[in-house]
């Protein structure tokens, strides 16, 4: 709990938010293609599925 | 493919609704007195419990987790066994939920009123609680993937995403903001400390918002829009899209809370950055739901249920551009500790919320309790009446927030400080009459909608167990070329794995570097630890819950130098377990106090503020004089202090109480000169100052700000 400092200081620390943008962006560019290119048949049954029963 | 047979549990969804709404009238009245308290002190009753240092928190907890608590666990119990066509996994650990939940909520009300806080906003409740909260929690999570993996539903609908990563993100943050070093039953302390606690705390305290106000919420509206509506949401591929979106962005936006602090830099741009972001997944929701109900405006015009719906989204869809645009430095610079971010909290609670929330409890009672609800016209009364109370809080705290954050900052053409505090806070009397007659309206709403339901539920007869029948669910192969995200949806397991794998991205990034990297905080070696009578008298200024008018942060702002002191460094609260650097001025930043006044000062002011600030509306706090400290406490603070990692003398938990002695022995001795202090210690009964709660925290906020103060002519009060 006394949070030793491990390192005097981690080199460059400023890469590793610009790494995890870029790793984001790209999960995001790939989750964008595939939502585009899904049927639409799955997604109109997807999107009925609170309207599937009876109230 | 045979037909199972098989009934949901509405007992349950009573349950929980019974609780919402009860908390919900309970959580308003709260909000009510406290607003009342800033325009009326008198309110505060002179009693320790109703001082709004001690209600705020009670406000927060009752609304927060007492309403929209049990307003999610209402919805999720309701919606997760429709759309999973199975029934709630286990009755029993509903039963074990519901009780558990309440509890923690009627002992975390009482142990606020009792002073037991730890002093950190929205994670008050002290350490037995906050086990209790986990383990209820993890009940509530069982429950909720156990009814999931028994679903006949093979597709996992959107609004059970939300639910999913709700849940998995709530749990990593309350455990990891808990992190507390207990000392006595109700007593723990921060294991983080200043600029680290600030941080886990906003990372936490935003995420909160996100996690427990916004995503189950989101859930909510995908299932009972479409519902409402009767028709299927707008767009299911951006329900995708801004879902995972929503979930990796919502966490980096922590540090927007703490702009222009001593925070490092990078961390508040990596907060600002993200906050501007968020605008697009958060308007996915707002789009994803309004658009669902293109073509069927005039339906709007006719169910109050929709209006209370639509109001909802569109406050979200509000909220979620104002809090970006709060966002940005420079208009944070303005708006931060200023009502104005009151106003943008209860545009999102009051709207996205409040009306959510009403909106699900007209439509469901009624349903389950086989009946119409009793009352249209009550029903439409509460809409306009709630919205009206909306405009009325909100439209007055923004006139609030930038006449005081205006004249904090306005200078005389000779460079002077044109105001004092107390001219600013007497300058918006009148916007917290305006607000309080807002949350009137609203918690009148509120009350119509009490006897509607009542009404409603004494006409219809309850369905307990409500019939369905579902095939049972075929196991779906893995084939190839089938859409990535079905692969997704078939697993639950994995939705939670990924949730939480994006969730936790954003918070290790910003948290793990402040505590590795020494140069995010640099150390100041004047910087001292607090002496056992200043840790005690710390410990009183958190259990009376100062920081919710008093800020201890001062920004490198012109006008925030010449009226305060020097900046706050970050070194300088490396021994503040927990910090306190506050979200609100309504009363002004201590962070430089320290020697700017008499010890007598302090005495009068706390026993009776007006005596030296005329108009003040800060409450009396004189029980401070007939209370004393525990010296008995003294050891077990100082070594857990040591602990984490406050550098006193090996062994000095043995001599604190003499340190304590001389030190309280010297205020006293100070105070007692005074004619008048004798006179009210007279009148109040006290024969020894010394021991008194008032000595140490005289003591204390003679110390805050001091270690580093130069010693100059400037630090005559500018008040």
């Amino acid at each position: 709990m006394k949070f030793i400092n491990y390192l005097k200081s981690i080199q460059d620390v400023r890469v590793y938010p610009m790494v995890s943008l870029i790793i984001f962006t790209a999960i995001f560019l790939v989750v964008l293609m595939y939502a585009f290119k899904a049927s639409k048949n799955y997604i109109d049954q997807a999107k009925q599925i609170p309207l599937n029963d009876e109230k | 493919m045979q037909l199972e047979r098989f009934s949901y549990d509405n007992k349950i969804v009573k349950w929980f609704a019974t609780a919402t709404i009860v908390w919900g009238v309970v959580g308003f009245l709260a909000g009510l007195l406290i607003a009342l308290q800033l325009a009326f002190p008198a309110l505060n009753f002179d009693w320790a419990p109703t001082t709004f240092g001690r209600m705020r928190p009670v406000h927060t907890n009752a609304v927060i987790f007492a309403f929209v608590g049990n307003g999610i666990f209402m919805g999720v119990y309701y919606s997760l066994q429709r759309l999973c066509k199975a029934r709630l996994y286990s009755d029993l650990l509903g039963k074990i939920h519901f009780w558990g939940w309440q509890l923690i909520i009627v002992f975390g009300a009482l142990s606020l009123w009792m002073g037991y806080t730890t002093g950190k906003e929205y994670a008050e409740l002290e350490w037995p609680l906050d086990i209790a909260i986990t383990l209820i929690w993890v009940v509530f999570g069982v429950n909720m993937f156990g009814t999931i993996l028994k679903r006949r539903e093979g597709h996992l609908y959107v609004a059970i995403w939300f639910y999913i990563a709700t849940w998995v993100t709530v749990a990593m943050l309350h455990i990891v903001n808990s992190m507390e070093l207990p000392i006595e039953f109700m007593k723990s302390y921060s294991w983080y400390a200043g600029v680290q606690d600030a941080l886990v705390q906003w990372w936490y305290g935003h995420n909160a918002v996100a996690f427990f106000l916004t995503t189950p919420y989101l859930g909510l509206m995908y299932y009972f829009l479409p519902k409402a509506a009767n028709r299927p949401v707008y767009s299911y591929r951006l329900s995708i899209i801004h879902f995972w979106a929503l979930i990796f962005i919502y966490i980096w936006a922590g540090p927007h809370h703490l702009l222009y602090t001593a925070l490092p830099d990078w961390a508040q741009s990596l907060g600002v950055v993200f906050s501007v972001m968020l605008i697009a997944p958060s308007w996915g929701g707002m789009i994803n739901g309004l658009l669902t109900l293109r073509g069927a405006w005039d339906r709007v015009r006719e169910d109050a249920v929709l209006k209370f719906m639509v109001v909802a989204i569109t406050a979200y869809g509000m909220a979620t551009f104002e809090g970006p645009m709060l966002s940005l430095k420079n208009v944070n610079a303005i708006s931060h500790f200023s009502d104005w971010t009151i106003a943008h909290v209860h545009v999102g609670a009051l709207g996205w919320n409040g009306f959510l929330t009403f909106a699900v409890l007209y439509w469901l009672i009624p349903r389950m309790w086989r009946t119409e609800l009793y009352s249209k016209s009550l029903a439409n009364a509460h809409f306009w009446l709630g919205t009206l109370g909306i405009v009325f809080y909100a439209v007055p705290m923004y006139w609030a927030g930038f006449t005081q954050a205006l004249n904090w900052k306005a200078f005389t053409p000779e460079g002077q400080l044109q105001y004092s505090f107390l001219d600013t806070v007497n300058m918006i009397a009148p916007m917290y009459m305006l607000r309080s007659l807002g949350g009137l309206l609203y918690l009148t709403g509120a009350i119509l909608m009490v006897v509607n339901i009542w009404k409603t539920v004494k006409k219809g007869e309850f369905q307990a167990e409500e019939e369905a029948e579902a095939p049972a669910l075929v196991k779906i192969e893995a084939h190839k070329g089938e859409h990535w995200h079905r692969f997704i949806e078939r697993k639950p397991l994995q939705m939670l794995f990924w949730s939480l794998v994006m969730v936790a991205i954003g918070g290790a990034i910003e948290l793990i570097p402040t505590f590795l990297v020494k140069e995010n905080i640099p150390t100041i070696s004047a910087v001292k630890p607090y002496s056992p009578l200043e840790l005690h008298g710390r410990d009183i200024y958190i259990s009376e819950g100062c920081y919710t008018c008093h800020s201890q942060m001062v920004r490198p702002f012109r006008d925030e130098v010449v009226r305060y002191g020097e900046y706050s460094k970050a070194g300088e609260f490396v021994y503040d377990h927990p910090f306190q650097w506050g979200s609100k001025r309504t009363g002004p930043d201590l962070a430089r106090v320290g020697g700017k006044y008499p010890n007598s000062w302090h005495f009068n002011h706390m026993y009776a503020p007006t005596s030296t600030s005329p108009k003040s509306i800060m409450p009396r706090y004189t029980w401070l004089l007939t209370t004393g400290i525990d010296i008995m406490r003294t050891p077990k603070m100082i070594k857990a202090m040591q602990t984490l990692g406050v550098p006193y003398e090996s062994g000095y938990h043995n001599r604190a109480n003499g340190d304590l002695d001389i030190q309280a022995g010297a205020i006293a001795a100070d105070l007692m000169k005074e004619k008048e202090i004798k006179q009210i210690m007279e009148f109040e009964g006290v024969k020894e100052l010394r021991y008194t709660k008032m000595v140490a925290l005289i003591a204390y906020l003679q110390r805050i700000g001091t270690d580093i103060k130069t010693v100059s002519a400037d630090a005559k009060p500018v008040h």
